[in-house]
């Protein structure tokens, strides 16, 4: 009877995928065109999708790393920004601009948006969904060019590459370290908790779910099943018919999920270092905590955003600093994997 | 006398002319096979590209897919025409178009004309190397298969299946014996105009038409039957993954590439943009004269494999998750767990600390927090005391713990007071764990204690019962710990010599005996507290034997023992 259950579990998840892709179809118009350059978008060409809300501080650096990786073009959503981040994108040569108003909650955290761009546009491309303050790297990419990756992807049947989200925190309270726009942001975000990340496979989708970092250590010791999830798929050879389910933890069909490996060894896998905790976050958080826009449950993360509101210095004594991706890989934190 | 180059070719052409040039700048005749998938208007700019180049012959092309015959049918139409064209090529070299030359051509042209008879050509018989993956040995040359192996994996396993079912076997011809080997090899014109013009050719491509995987076992195996000297290596760098799928090579690799010192290498990717111009402008680079030695990079090759294989143990991350049984280690070091020893000792924890110069933390999974050594609050890797995060995942926490402080010896303590239900089947099951247990010792504290004996009867129960689970979970057979255990009147006994017995086996530095001597608890009167439980109807069995009146038990604090020497 096991396989019927298993069956069952296909056949529900099947639906809710397309229930996925219905939605995304039905919010299509809640997207404006503010820039559409897709014209340029080649068959080879490398995608970004974001969905951003006032990210003046941080687009410049996160633009200017990604286009050096080789994203060749970027597919945005402006969830009503006030900041001059819409006119900033709509100059970008490279990016492909959308504005909504409406609610970002209501569109599962941008990814209603971001899944109907990336039906119309991203279909046969890798594509690389990330947050405007999520940095990504794998090993090799001071060397290798995400085209090196992604075609060896390809060679391997890999249709989706895993990163770990780490969060980057400074040491000392987070507003006394300065950021301009543009600016290396890991020159004070060097820190990270190396060593405190707790996994457990997900019966249903077979994502890994993994907690832990600063945010569990600090914020979430005494209830840590609200800890926020870690790890990510951002990087997926798109299909018109694949869809992210929450954020980008975890995809459906469900056998993008299987960017590891159960059989002991270690698969390739890559980092988004978080730049969440630059100096704008307090700032940010008191808005969020009244748009309670960010969490399903809002009432339940209160005392996280008045934890972030009250300035404080995540640091500790068994904090990590950053050096290179090496580090990272060493620790144990990413794999290359059998790439060599 | 020259070396002459046979290319082939089936993408990034922009690469292939820049290599051709560089193969006709020292005077090397080329034939370059495109495969025929390639589009027309493809093909038709990259042969007008090359057009100046006087010595350079394009081949009839064939349909080149993997594995199937069409690279060898390709391989021959090539060395045809470099045969009747270039009447003065002794050696002919195969290579791709995705191969870079390491070494001045010159070298490689010096270093054939020294070895006028020899054939450079990787070919051992399948029995003798472990390289077939797939479970496809000696079979690639006795069944057949017409299905594709990367487009209809489904059809090629099911022949196969049926063929073993029905027991189906081909006949080798003439007895040859199959041999196989890197595809990319440097052959003489006499045994390659042997093997192109044998009578018997037909029936060989006849048959190798059908084997698996033929470009690497036609050639190799032929060149047994007529060549006067095999180099059974190939002159071609060319790495392969677990899986048999060839290493790609980029910018990051230029130094372990000038390492190796062969003369060519694949596959070099098309836009390591680094390589080629680092190669192909040889101008500047000094003859060397050396013999290749692939060798010498075949380290970090293996380490590869390994990694990919069976990773790393005791690590649990994004990428390697792996499933119960498949762990390879369920942490990366070993450790020493302690039960009852705290209970017995006043000061255990700082004397294993000196004796071992191991790090001694306290009760792990004390139900309030994680008593980390000297009192942090948080460890290496940022990992928090915090008991619920603790409890949330004790098998992270704990694999995290002995993972973060790798190459430095764990100790804790553990006991029935602690959170130990869901960890000590871990632990349990660890090979790389030392367990030593003083049973019944978790009675000291309540002896100790100023609590009402009503309180400490219920206690007491509950402690014992708790540890006589434990107990067996340790005396289980699925337990692959190092584990010792001893009834509390057994150990104070003579307490030295278990003693002893671990600190060597924790082995960091003390060779010289136990220098000093923990300091045991006063035990005047505990045989009475035992008997007074028991009056209580409540029985402590898991102590061992006391007595009611002290003498014989009298722990023997600060007298020197004669054994131990300083």
């Amino acid at each position: 009877m096991e396989w019927l259950r298993h069956a069952g579990i296909a056949y529900r998840l099947r639906w809710k995928r397309r229930r996925l892709l219905f939605r995304a179809w039905r919010k299509r118009h809640q997207l404006r065109p503010v820039a559409d350059r897709t014209g340029t978008i080649a068959p080879e060409t490398i995608l970004g999708a974001v969905t951003v809300r006032n990210e003046m501080m941080r687009l410049p650096y996160f633009l200017e790393h990604h286009r050096k990786l080789g994203v060749g073009h970027f597919l945005i959503v402006d969830n009503a920004s006030d900041d001059g981040t819409a006119a900033y994108l709509a100059d970008q040569p490279d990016v492909s601009l959308w504005s909504t108003t409406h609610s970002y909650k209501l569109s599962r955290f941008g990814m209603d948006w971001l899944t109907w761009l990336q039906i119309c546009h991203a279909h046969g491309h890798w594509c690389l969904t990330l947050d405007a303050d999520e940095i990504f790297i794998y090993p090799y990419h001071d060397t290798r060019p995400l085209r090196a990756l992604t075609e060896w992807l390809d060679a391997n049947d890999r249709p989706s590459f895993g990163a770990l989200m780490l969060d980057m925190y400074p040491k000392g309270r987070l507003q006394d370290h300065p950021y301009r726009p543009g600016d290396n942001p890991f020159g004070a975000l060097c820190w990270f908790d190396a060593g405190n990340y707790m996994i457990q496979k997900k019966p249903d989708l077979h994502n890994l779910w993994i907690q832990g970092g600063p945010r569990a250590r600090r914020f979430f010791a005494d209830r840590p099943r609200r800890a926020p999830t870690m790890g990510k798929m951002p990087l997926v050879k798109w299909n018109r018919r694949f869809a992210y389910v929450s954020s980008t933890h975890s995809l459906l069909p469900r056998r993008l999920n299987r960017v590891y490996c159960e059989e002991g060894g270690e698969r390739l896998s890559g980092i988004l270092l978080h730049t969440k905790f630059l100096n704008v976050v307090i700032e940010k958080s008191a808005e969020e905590k009244t748009r309670r826009e960010h969490f399903e449950n809002s009432d339940l993360y209160e005392a996280y955003y008045d934890s972030l509101i009250a300035n404080p210095d995540l640091w500790c004594e068994g904090s990590t600093r950053f050096t290179s991706w090496r580090q990272l890989e060493a620790m144990g934190l990413m794999s290359r994997g059998e790439w060599v | 006398m020259s070396v002459g180059i046979i290319m082939l070719v089936h993408t990034a052409f922009d690469r292939a002319e820049q290599v051709a040039r560089h193969w006709a700048a020292s005077g090397c005749p080329i034939v370059i096979h495109a495969d025929k998938s390639v589009p027309m208007k493809t093909y038709n700019a990259f042969v007008k590209a090359l057009s100046d180049l006087p010595d350079v012959r394009f081949s009839k092309r064939h349909r080149c897919e993997w594995g199937t015959w069409g690279l060898v049918a390709a391989t021959q139409s090539a060395a045809q025409i470099m045969l009747d064209e270039f009447r003065d090529v002794r050696h002919v070299y195969l290579a791709s178009g995705s191969c870079l030359p390491l070494r001045p051509v010159q070298e490689l042209i010096d270093y054939l004309a020294d070895r006028p008879q020899t054939d450079f050509i990787e070919s051992a018989t399948t029995a003798d190397v472990p390289w077939t993956i797939g479970g496809l040995d000696h079979e690639r040359f006795t069944l057949r298969f017409p299905f594709s192996w990367r487009k209809n994996r489904f059809l090629f396993d099911r022949y196969v299946a049926l063929q073993r079912r029905l027991g189906l076997k081909r006949r080798i011809p003439n007895g040859i014996v199959p041999h196989m080997g890197s595809q990319w090899w440097c052959l003489t014109r006499q045994t390659l105009s042997a093997i192109l013009s044998d009578p018997d050719r037909p029936e060989y491509d006849r048959y190798f038409r059908h084997v698996w995987i033929p470009d690497e076992s036609y050639f190799q195996t032929l060149a047994r039957q007529y060549s006067l000297q095999i180099e059974s290596r190939s002159l071609t760098l060319s790495k392969f993954d677990y899986q048999g799928k060839p290493h790609i090579f980029y910018d990051d690799h230029l130094q372990l590439l000038r390492r190796s010192d062969c003369f060519v290498a694949r596959k070099i990717w098309p836009f390591a943009n680094r390589l080629y111009d680092a190669f192909l402008t040889d101008g500047a680079a000094a003859m060397k004269r050396t013999e290749p030695n692939p060798g010498k990079i075949d380290r970090i090759f293996a380490k590869a494999v390994e990694r990919r294989t069976r990773g790393r143990p005791g690590l649990y991350m994004q990428s390697r998750f792996p499933v119960e049984g498949r762990e390879n280690g369920l942490t990366c070091a070993r450790y020493s767990v302690f039960e009852g020893f705290g209970d017995l000792f006043e000061n255990f924890d700082s004397w294993l600390a000196r004796a071992t110069g191991a790090r001694v933390h306290g009760h792990l999974f004390a139900p309030d927090r994680a008593e980390f050594s000297d009192g942090q609050t948080v460890m290496n890797g940022a990992l928090s005391d915090s008991a619920k995060l603790r409890d949330y995942n004790p098998r992270a926490f704990f694999a995290s713990l002995i993972w973060n402080t790798r190459g430095e010896r764990q100790c804790f303590q553990m006991g029935p007071r602690d959170h130990i239900k869901t960890i000590e089947w871990d632990i349990a099951k660890d090979p790389n764990a030392q367990i030593s247990v003083i049973t019944g010792a978790w009675a000291v504290p309540l002896f100790k204690s100023n609590q009402n004996f009503g309180d400490i009867r219920q206690e007491a129960a509950r402690l014992q019962q708790i540890e006589s689970k434990h107990l067996e979970v340790l005396r289980s057979p699925w337990a692959k710990a190092r584990i010792r255990i001893w009834t509390m009147a057994e150990f104070i006994e003579a307490p030295m010599e278990p003693l002893q017995t671990i600190i060597d086996e924790i082995g960091q530095q003390n060779m010289r005996g136990l220098s000093e001597v923990p300091k045991m608890a006063d035990l005047s009167g505990f045989g009475q507290f035992l008997q007074n439980l028991k009056n209580q109807g409540m029985h402590p069995y898991l102590m061992g034997d006391f007595p009611v009146a002290h003498g014989p038990h009298e722990p023997q604090q600060n007298k020197p023992k004669p054994y131990l020497v300083q």
